[in-house]
């Protein structure tokens, strides 16, 4: 106990603490990580390269690796000139993306206004908080009731004969709103929690120069949320990446429906399997991930770990 | 002019010295407002769920004679037993459970692993590995979909493990996927935690000659078990509701987990929205369980890997 007491420099300790592991711990250790990081590297990034390598060739799936075609960036040229589907894909992806931000603005804001001191807050924030618990394709089955054309709860309300998922050109909207419904609920349980951490006397101190509710909050807690903000960031995005059971459930993601993660999937599980085509559009869902989730990366891994090292 | 009105009291109010004593007294506008936008907004919010259990309770007879947006006729659970009964739901219940045990159990204790290792000692490869994990997990599964669909079908299983004899098409494919998976986000999680425990707790057992095993085991592992409870209730809920791994990775319809299984009962055994309604919120309840009586776990799991950090 008393050793342990004793102060050194932190420096000093890792070092004494890194030679005084014997070699049975060593050993230990490397396997502790070893199993995880093999399986892990095995699932996940080996087929992300292999998904790169595929994209440049031609394999219809049947026979060894030696039927594989390479045929460098023609599945590439093809996505983008001639094949219909992906262009549409592309937008309905990029609207998702940015009505999501909208609904993560909507939690935000709902996120802040429950963080008050407030009369049932907690009911408010359970039942908002409800659909996050369901998976999206429950959801989705959920939401056909609703929107169903002679049956659903939205026409009888409206008096209206709206096809809401049949109609191509509002389906996308339908399918967000339902989207959104859960996203919403998501993105405010991550800000309450971020909000509730931060230190009342921030807030204190702009009531005190006289900033109003929306100033304190722009100027003050907005800022001070910026870690969670970059949290918040990072999901939306990825989340619109991955939007694929909904829209599945609904209607297979045809019909203005129609999704680069749907086209993945047509590629492999469809009666044609083209690997190469198919990875190909992986490959593009990957450069857009990518462009958020290094991003992330850098900001996260700098914030905590510069000068900390890893103690 | 109501509106002008409104906010020049409110800012008075605000302005005012003795702040809090006069907000306690008075109902304040701003707040009447603030309540009735905020019952809306939940009104609207449980509307979708309230009508599926509406329409769930209803025989199908009674909605085709009275449509669907009435009221009257019989109420009961007979669309329930009938969609249980039907589809057979015990059996998609059961594939659920092979699945999702091991998987939230594998998941945590490989985690946990690599987070010890990483968060308690200092290699040089540290943030390397905790960026692999963390950047694979925030991939969409559709990235690697097809080479791992590929890589499935040529790993070989022994007939005992599985009749096709390969991983594609098997409880053990399934399993791999979601660990290896979900294996980042809790690594990410999880290393955070450990990094918040101090240092002295280890080192004292480390003069005492324990090995970095039992470090792990009677020590680290057991400090952690509110993020373990958090986590352990965050990751049940995600791999049941995966719907994907298992439509792509799953051929046979009956071994499917129950998420994605739905997608192909419907049309077989669910034909009218009654029944639809019915088998929908079956195959929710276990997340509805866990919603009310896990709540506080999932939300902490869910906010640990936000906040922290």
């Amino acid at each position: 106990m008393a050793t342990v007491r004793r102060t050194a420099p932190a420096g000093a300790r890792a070092r004494r603490r890194a030679r005084k592991l014997t070699r049975r711990d060593r050993t230990v250790l490397a396997v502790m990580v070893g199993i995880p990081a093999a399986l892990h590297i095995a699932l996940v990034w080996v087929p992300t390269l292999g998904s790169i390598a595929l994209s440049f060739s031609r394999w219809e799936g049947v026979g060894g690796f030696d039927t594989i075609q390479w045929i460098k960036t023609l599945n590439y040229r093809q996505i983008f000139t001639i094949y219909p589907p992906f262009w549409p894909a592309v937008r309905h992806n990029f609207i998702w993306l940015g009505f999501l931000f909208l609904a993560t603005g909507f939690g935000l804001y709902l996120a802040v206004q429950l963080d008050k001191r407030l009369r049932m807050t907690r009911l408010y924030q359970s039942i908002i908080f409800l659909p996050v618990m369901l998976s999206l394709a429950i959801v989705g089955f959920i939401w056909r009731l609703v929107y169903s054309h002679d049956d659903g709860l939205l026409n009888n309300l409206l008096g209206t004969h709206v096809d809401w998922l049949g109609n191509s050109r509002i389906n996308l909207w339908a399918a967000l709103v339902a989207s959104g419904w859960r996203h919403v609920g998501y993105i405010m349980i991550i800000y309450l929690a971020g909000l509730k951490s931060l230190d009342p006397s921030l807030r204190e101190a702009a009531a005190i120069d006289g900033a109003n509710e929306w100033q304190s909050f722009r100027r003050v807690v907005f800022p001070a949320l910026k870690p969670i903000n970059v949290v918040v960031l990072v999901i939306t995005a990825i989340e619109s990446l991955r939007a694929f059971d909904l829209v599945y459930v609904i209607n297979r993601g045809t019909n203005g429906l129609e999704l680069v993660s749907v086209l993945v999937t047509n590629n492999i599980v469809g009666e044609a399997s083209r690997i190469g085509y198919g990875s190909a559009l992986a490959v593009i869902l990957l450069v857009v991930s990518l462009v958020f989730i290094i991003p992330y990366l850098v900001v996260y891994f700098r914030g905590s770990f510069a000068g900390r090292g890893a103690r | 002019m109501a509106a002008t009105g409104v906010d020049v009291d409110a800012h008075r109010t605000e302005a005012a010295a003795p702040v809090t004593v006069r907000r306690s007294r008075r109902v304040r506008p701003a707040r009447v407002l603030l309540h009735a936008f905020l019952i809306v907004t939940v009104l609207v919010w449980l509307a979708p769920l309230v009508w599926t259990v509406y329409t769930s309770l209803r025989p199908y007879p009674d909605t085709f004679r009275l449509g669907y947006f009435s009221i009257g006729g019989h109420y009961g659970f007979t669309n329930f037993a009938n969609a249980w009964n039907q589809a057979d739901l015990i059996r998609f219940y059961g594939n659920t459970l092979i699945v999702t045990v091991p998987a939230v159990l594998l998941t945590l204790l490989l985690a946990s692993f690599v987070a010890f290792a990483v968060s308690r000692f200092s290699w040089k490869l540290n943030v390397a590995v905790l960026i692999v994990f963390t950047a694979g997990n925030l991939l969409p599964q559709q990235v690697i979909i097809t080479p791992l669909y590929r890589l499935f079908l040529m790993i070989p299983l022994p007939a005992w493990m599985n009749q096709s004899g390969t991983l594609y098409d098997s409880y053990w494919g399934l399993i791999a996927i979601h660990v290896a998976f979900q294996t980042g986000f809790c690594t990410f999680v999880l290393s955070n935690y450990m990094r918040t425990i101090p240092h002295e707790l280890t080192e004292a057992a480390l003069i005492d000659g324990a090995s970095v095993w039992r470090q792990f085991w009677r020590i680290i592992l057991p400090l952690c078990r509110p993020a373990l409870a958090a986590l352990a209730t965050l990751e049940f809920i995600f791999v049941y509701n995966d719907f994907f791994w298992a439509l792509v990775l799953m051929s046979t319809g009956d071994k499917r987990p129950i998420t994605s299984a739905l997608a192909n009962l419907q049309g077989i055994y669910f034909t009218d929205d009654n029944l639809i309604a019915a088998g929908a919120l079956l195959a929710a309840l276990p997340t509805l369980i866990v919603y009310l009586t896990l709540q506080r776990q999932f939300v902490r799991g869910l906010t640990l890997g936000a906040t922290k950090g």
